[in-house]
C-alpha cells in the first residue's frame, strides 16, 4: 500500500504538471512539492513494512517472461528509499527558494517529480526488467533536467552527452538481464536469482556451470552501473551534468540516482561474489575511478566541478567497496557479503546527507554571488553567510571523514573492506584518495569562504531565503548524526557491524585526514590565486579531448564511409545494374513507353493481375 | 455480413464519395473516426471472449476451382494492425491542410487497401488488398511529392520498381506455396484451410526453407530488408507527408504481416532452418548496423526518420528470426509501436517543413522556446522511436530481445544470441542519432532565426491522439498482448 503510494503519487503529478504546466502554473510547483511532502510521510510508514516480493501492475506477461512492476521490500529498499524521499523532498523545498525567479519552473518541478518517480521504481524493483524499465527513465528525467536551461548551448550538450554515456552503460545491463534471463529460464527476479546462484541451476557445482558465463554476466551488468555511476571510463558526463540547476545536482548527480549503481550492483552482489574475476575487475575500476577524479578535483576552480569530481571519486570508493566485500567473501573473511550491513551501503547513505548539503551549500553561495561559480571570485563569505559557511564547513569535514562525524565511519568501513580484500594495492590507492579528498575540500573551503572577499559580487553576498536555509540545516545535523545507531538502527541495512581489530585502517585514515587537511591549509592559506598548476589534472587527463577524437573517427568517420558504401554498392549492385540491363533490353521495346508515370502505374497494376491469372487459373490445369 | 466488411469498405466508400464531389474533409475525418471506432469496439469484443483464434469471420465465395472466396476475419495480430491502420489513417487526414481532394482520396485508399489486406483471410484478397494500395502511394510521390518534378518521378519510379519487382518475387512464392498446400486436386486460396493442410502433412524442413526463402525476399523488399531497402528512404523523404504516415506507418507493415500470418504458420521450421537463419540475421544486422550509420550521416530530419525507420525493421525481423512466441509477439507488438511512432514523427516533420521551409540540422535551433507543445509532441515520437521504456517500443524491442534468449545454455552463445547484441548496439545507435536531431532542432538558439509557432489545439489533436496510443500502450504492453492469448 505504502510502496504503491510512494512510486504513483510522483507518476501523476509528473504526468499532470509535464502536460499541462502552461494551464497549471503556480499550482504546478505545489503540485510537486504536495506531492514528495506526502511520499516522504508514506515513507515512514513504509519503514516498519515487512519483508515482501509482490506484484504492483502487471506489464508483460507472455510465457516464460513474466516481468511486471514488482515490489520487493526488504531492509535496502526500506534504507534506501528513505534516502531518496528524504532528500528528494528537502530538495524540492530548498528548490521553491533557488527556482523562485525562473520562467520554466513548471517544467522543472514536472521533471523533478519524474525523477522521484523513475527513482522510486529503481528502488523498490524485485526483478531486474523493472529496475532496467526505470533505470532508463531516470536516465530521461536527468537529460531534462541537465537540459533545463536548453537555451545554452552548453547544457544542450551536456544533457546529450550524460544521455549517450549511460545508453552505452545501458547496452551491457541489457545484455546481462539477457544472459541471466535465458540462463536462469526466464526468471530474473532478485530474489530467485539469488536462490539460483546459492542453491539453483547456477551455482558452482552445477552440471553444466560455466565460469565464464558468470563472470560475463557479472561484467555486463556491472557496465551498467559504470554508466549510471559514472565510473571509469564512462565518468566524463558527470562533471558536465553540472550544468543543470544546483538542486538537481544535489538530488540526482549527487545523492541518488549517481549512487543507484552503487545500490544496483549490492542487490546483485551474489553475482559478483560468484565471480572472483569480476570481483576483482570492479573493485580496480572502482579503485581508479576513486584516485583519478580526486587528483581531477585537486585543479578544479568551479565550486561544483571540485564537488562534482568528488562525487565521482566518492562513488569509485562505493564502487571499490563492493568490489572488496566481493573479493573478501571468496576468501571467506566475512560469512555473507550483504549481512547485515555493507560498507559501499553505508557510504551511500552517509554520502547521499552531506553531499547532497554541499551541493545545497554550493547552490546557495552561487545564488548570493549572481551565479557565479568560480571559487577565485568568491573568498570572504564566512561573514556574509554565516549559516551557509557552517553547514558547508560541517559537510567538508564530514566528507574529509573528522571522527566522529558520519563520513568518518562509513569511510573507515570502505577501508576496512579494502584491506580484508587482501589487495594491498586497493588498500593503498584507498588510503591515497582520502589524502586527496582531505586535500581538496580543504582547498575549496579556505579559497571560498575564508580570507578576503575579492569580487564585487562576493562583498555584495548575502545569505540565502529561510527555504533554503533550513534544508541545509537539516541535512547538516544528518552529515554530523547520521553514522550513529540512533539513526542508522531503523535504517538496518546501512551500518556494517563495527569491525575489531583495525587499528591501521584506523591509523591510515586519521593520518590521511592531518595530512590531507595539513597540505591544502599550508599552500592555500591567504592565497588569491592557486599557486599549483597542474594541467594534467586541471584538464581532467584530457578524457574529454580524446573521447572527441574517437566518436569523430569510429562513429561520424566511419557513417561517412558507410554511407558512401551503401550507396555506390546497395544502390549500385541491386538497383543500378538491373536497370541498365532492362535499359538496353528497354531500347528495343521503346513504343511500349510512353513516359507517364500514371501509365506506368497503372500497366504495372494490369501487369500483376494479368500475372496473378495466368498462374492462378492458367498455371494448376496444365499441372493437373 | 461482417463488421470487418464495413470496417474495409468505410474508406473505400468515403474516397468515392469525394471523387464524385462530397466534402473532402469532412466525409475523410467521419469515414476515419467511424472506423476508429468499429476496430475498438471489435477490438474490445474480441478481447473479451478469451481472445482466441479467427473472429467475425464471413466468407462470399466466388470460385468453386480454384476455390476463392472473399472471406474476412480477423485475429490478434490482424485487430492490433487495424487499430493502426484507423489511428494513422484518422492522424493523416485530420492533419491536411489546404491540400487538394487528391490527398484525402489517396490516404483512403492507402488505408482501406491496408486494412483489407490485413483483415481478409484469403491469399488472393490479402495480395490484391497491398497493391491497391501500392497505387496511390506512388502516384501521390510522382504528382504531390517534396521535390522538383524531375527528381520526385525518379524517386516513385525507383520505389514502384523495386516494389514491383518485390510484389512478383511475392507472388512467385505464394503460388507456390498455395500450390504446395492446396489438398487433393482443388486449389484453394483460403488461408485457415491452408494452414490445416500445413499442420496436417507438414513439409520436409529443407523444402519449407526454399518456400520461405522466397517469400522472405517478396515479403521483405516490400518492408525494406537489407539490401532491398535503398526506395524507402528517398521514398520518404519525398513523399507528401499523409503518404509518408501511411505507407511508412501502416503500409510497409504488409510485408511483416505476411511473413508472421502466412509464411511463418505454414512454413513453421524454415526460420529454424541454419542457412535460411543465417541469412535473415545477415541481412537485418544489414539493416540495423549499416543503416543506423547511415542515419547517423543524415544532416536533414526528414532523411533522419526516413533511414530510421529502415533501421527499425530490422528489431522486427530480429523477431521473426528468432521466432519464438515471445519474440513473434514482441514483433508485432513493435509493428505496432513502430508505426505510430513514425507517423507521429513524419507528421511532425511535415509540419516544419511547412513553416519553416528547411529540415536541415544547421539552420534549425531553439524551436523548443517558440513551440513548446509541437516539442513535447516530437518528444513522445523521438524517445518511443529510441525505445525509452513507459513507450510502447520498447515493450516490443525487449519481448524480442527476451524471446531471443529463451533457448539460451550458459555459456553457449549462437549467432541469434551474438545479432542480438549488435542489435542492442544499434539501440545506443538510435539514441545518437535521434538526440543529435532533438539537440539541434529544439535545443540551442536559432543560428538563421527561422521559427516556428504551436500548431492550433484543433491541429494538435491527431498527434496528441498517436502519442497517447504510445503512452497508454507502452505503460500498459498487455492491453495489446491481450489480444494475443493464442494467436501465432
Amino acid at each position: 500500500m505504502h510502496a504503491s503510494i510512494i512510486l504513483l503519487l510522483p507518476f501523476f503529478s509528473a504526468l499532470l504538471i509535464l502536460l499541462g504546466h502552461r494551464q497549471l502554473k503556480g499550482a504546478a510547483v505545489l503540485i510537486s512539492v504536495g506531492s514528495s511532502i506526502i511520499s516522504f510521510v508514506a515513507c515512514l510508514f513504509f519503514l516498519a513494512a515487512d519483508d515482501d516480493n509482490k506484484l504492483l501492475l502487471p506489464f508483460i506477461e507472455v510465457g516464460q517472461l513474466q516481468a511486471g512492476i514488482d515490489v520487493l521490500i526488504d531492509k535496502q529498499s526500506r534504507g534506501m528509499m528513505f534516502i531518496v524521499s528524504f532528500i528528494g523532498m528537502l530538495v524540492h523545498i530548498f528548490s521553491l527558494g533557488y527556482m523562485k525567479d525562473d520562467d520554466a519552473k513548471p517544467r522543472f518541478f514536472g521533471a523533478l517529480s519524474l525523477f522521484m518517480f523513475s527513482m522510486t521504481g529503481i528502488v523498490l524493483a524485485g526483478n531486474l526488467i523493472m529496475m532496467f524499465i526505470f533505470w532508463e527513465l531516470v536516465g530521461l528525467s536527468s537529460y531534462l533536467l541537465i537540459g533545463h536551461w536548453y537555451q545554452k548551448a552548453s547544457a544542450a550538450e551536456a544533457c546529450k552527452k550524460a544521455f549517450l554515456t549511460n545508453r552505452i552503460g545501458d547496452f551491457g545491463f541489457m545484455i546481462g538481464i539477457l544472459l541471466l534471463f535465458g540462463a536462469n529460464g526466464g526468471n530474473v527476479n532478485l530474489d530467485d536469482l539469488a536462490t539460483a546462484f546459492s542453491s539453483g541451476p547456477l551455482r558452482p557445482d552445477a552440471p553444466g556451470y560455466s565460469a565464464g558465463f558468470t563472470t560475463a554476466a557479472a561484467l555486463c551488468i556491472f557496465l551498467g552501473a559504470v554508466g549510471k555511476s559514472a565510473q571509469f571510463p564512462l565518468h566524463v558526463w558527470l562533471p558536465d551534468a553540472m550544468e543543470g540547476p544546483t538542486p538537481v545536482s544535489a538530488l540526482i548527480h549527487a545523492a541518488t540516482m549517481v549512487a543507484a549503481g552503487v545500490y544496483m550492483l549490492v542487490r546483485v552482489s551474489f553475482l559478483i561474489t560468484a565471480s572472483p574475476l569480476a570481483a576483482e575487475i570492479i573493485a580496480g575500476i572502482g579503485c581508479v575511478t576513486a584516485l583519478l577524479a580526486a587528483l581531477m578535483a585537486t585543479q578544479q576552480n568551479d565550486i561544483k566541478r571540485v564537488l562534482a569530481y568528488s562525487t565521482l571519486s566518492q562513488l569509485g570508493y562505493m564502487v571499490m567497496a563492493v568490489g572488496a566485500v566481493a573479493m573478501a567473501a571468496q576468501h571467506g573473511h566475512v560469512p555473507h557479503a550483504a549481512e547485515p550491513g555493507h560498507p559501499a551501503m553505508f557510504h551511500l547513505y552517509t554520502h547521499a546527507f552531506f553531499k547532497a548539503m554541499l551541493f545545497l551549500g554550493s547552490g546557495a553561495v552561487i545564488y548570493a554571488c549572481h551565479h557565479e561559480q568560480d571559487i577565485w571570485k568568491m573568498g570572504g563569505l564566512r561573514k556574509h553567510m554565516p549559516v551557509t559557511f557552517w553547514t558547508f564547513a560541517i559537510g567538508t569535514v564530514a566528507l574529509m571523514g573528522l571522527p566522529p562525524l558520519s563520513g568518518f565511519w562509513s569511510k573507515e568501513a570502505v577501508l576496512g573492506a579494502a584491506y580484508d580484500s587482501g589487495s594491498n594495492i586497493l588498500f593503498h590507492a584507498g588510503t591515497l584518495t582520502a589524502v586527496l579528498t582531505s586535500f581538496y575540500m580543504t582547498r575549496l573551503l579556505i579559497v571560498a569562504f575564508l580570507g578576503k572577499p575579492r569580487t564585487d559580487s562576493a562583498h555584495h553576498a548575502t545569505e540565502a531565503p529561510m527555504v533554503m536555509i533550513l534544508p541545509l540545516a537539516i541535512l547538516a545535523l544528518f552529515s554530523i548524526f547520521s553514522a550513529f545507531d540512533i539513526l542508522s538502527t531503523p535504517l538496518q541495512a546501512m551500518k556494517p557491524p563495527h569491525v575489531e581489530g583495525h587499528q591501521t585502517v584506523l591509523f591510515a585514515s586519521l593520518i590521511a585526514l592531518i595530512v590531507g587537511a595539513g597540505g591544502a591549509i599550508y599552500l592555500y592559506r591567504g592565497k588569491d590565486k592557486d599557486p599549483v598548476s597542474i594541467k594534467l589534472f586541471a584538464n581532467k587527463f584530457y578524457f574529454d579531448e580524446i573521447y572527441a577524437v574517437i566518436v569523430r573517427v569510429c562513429q561520424d568517420r566511419l557513417a561517412w564511409i558507410v554511407t558512401g558504401l551503401e550507396r555506390v554498392f546497395v544502390d549500385g549492385l541491386v538497383a543500378r545494374l538491373p536497370a541498365a540491363i532492362v535499359a538496353r533490353l528497354g531500347a528495343a521495346t521503346r513504343m511500349l513507353q510512353g513516359g507517364h508515370l500514371q501509365g506506368y502505374t497503372f500497366l504495372l497494376g494490369g501487369g500483376v493481375i494479368a500475372v496473378v491469372y495466368l498462374v492462378v487459373f492458367v498455371l494448376p490445369r496444365l499441372g493437373h | 455480413m461482417s463488421v470487418l466488411e464495413i470496417i474495409i469498405a468505410l474508406p473505400l466508400l468515403a474516397a468515392l464519395a469525394i471523387w464524385l464531389g462530397a466534402p473532402a474533409r469532412a466525409a475523410s475525418l467521419g469515414a476515419t473516426f467511424l472506423n476508429l471506432i468499429l476496430v475498438l469496439v471489435a477490438t474490445v469484443q474480441y478481447s473479451g471472449k478469451a481472445a482466441n483464434g479467427l473472429a467475425f469471420t464471413y466468407s462470399r465465395p466466388i470460385l468453386d476451382n480454384p476455390s476463392l472466396s472473399f472471406a474476412v476475419g480477423a485475429d490478434g495480430i490482424s485487430l492490433i494492425l487495424a487499430l493502426l491502420t484507423t489511428l494513422v489513417m484518422l492522424s493523416a487526414v485530420w492533419q491536411i491542410e489546404d491540400r487538394p481532394n487528391i490527398f484525402y482520396i489517396s490516404s483512403l485508399l492507402i488505408g482501406g487497401g491496408a486494412l483489407g489486406a490485413f483483415l481478409t483471410t484469403d491469399v488472393f484478397f490479402i495480395y490484391a488488398f497491398h497493391e491497391l494500395a501500392l497505387i496511390p502511394t506512388f502516384l501521390m510521390i510522382a504528382l504531390h511529392g517534396r521535390a522538383d518534378a524531375a527528381q520526385r518521378k525518379a524517386v516513385a519510379w525507383k520505389a514502384t520498381i523495386y516494389l514491383g519487382a518485390g510484389s512478383l518475387v511475392l507472388l512467385v512464392g505464394l503460388v507456390w506455396a498455395v500450390l504446395e498446400f492446396s489438398g487433393g486436386s482443388k486449389l484453394t486460396f483460403d488461408l485457415e484451410a491452408l494452414r490445416n493442410q500445413a499442420t496436417l502433412t507438414p513439409l520436409p524442413a529443407a523444402k519449407q526453407a526454399q518456400i520461405f526463402f522466397v517469400l522472405l525476399l517478396g515479403f521483405g523488399s516490400l518492408v525494406s530488408l537489407f539490401p532491398f531497402h535503398s526506395w524507402a528512404a528517398p521514398a520518404y523523404a519525398t513523399a507528401p507527408t499523409p503518404v509518408a504516415m501511411l505507407h511508412s506507418g501502416v503500409l510497409k507493415k504488409f510485408g511483416l504481416y505476411g511473413l508472421i500470418r502466412i509464411a511463418m504458420p505454414l512454413l513453421p521450421q524454415a526460420v529454424h532452418v541454419e542457412w535460411v537463419q543465417n541469412a535473415l540475421l545477415l541481412m537485418l544486422l544489414g539493416n540495423i548496423l549499416v543503416m543506423g550509420l547511415v542515419t547517423i550521416h543524415a544532416n536533414r530530419l526528414d532523411d533522419t526518420l526516413a533511414n530510421s525507420s529502415v533501421m527499425h525493421m530490422g528489431y522486427i525481423f530480429l523477431g521473426i528470426a528468432a521466432g519464438t512466441e515471445i519474440a513473434l509477439k514482441g514483433a508485432v507488438i513493435l509493428m505496432f509501436a513502430h508505426g505510430v511512432s513514425i507517423a507521429l514523427l513524419f507528421g511532425l516533420c511535415g509540419r516544419m517543413r511547412n513553416q519553416l521551409g528547411t529540415l536541415e540540422y544547421n539552420k534549425l535551433g531553439g524551436l523548443a522556446a517558440h513551440a513548446p507543445a509541437f516539442t513535447v509532441l516530437f518528444a513522445f515520437g523521438a524517445f518511443a522511436s529510441i525505445g525509452l521504456p513507459g513507450l510502447t517500443n520498447f515493450a516490443g524491442e525487449v519481448m524480442i530481445f527476451a524471446g531471443s534468449f529463451t533457448s539460451f545454455k550458459a555459456g553457449v552463445l549462437s549467432n541469434l544470441h551474438w545479432t542480438v547484441f549488435l542489435a542492442l548496439w544499434g539501440v545506443v545507435m538510435s539514441a545518437v542519432y535521434m538526440l543529435r536531431a532533438y539537440r539541434s532542432i529544439f535545443h540551442g538558439s536559432a543560428t538563421t532565426g527561422l521559427f516556428m509557432i504551436d500548431p492550433a489545439v484543433s491541429q494538435r489533436v491527431p498527434f496528441i491522439l498517436l502519442a497517447a496510443t504510445l503512452l497508454v500502450t507502452g505503460c500498459c504492453p498487455w492491453l495489446l498482448l491481450n489480444l494475443m492469448k493464442s494467436a501465432l
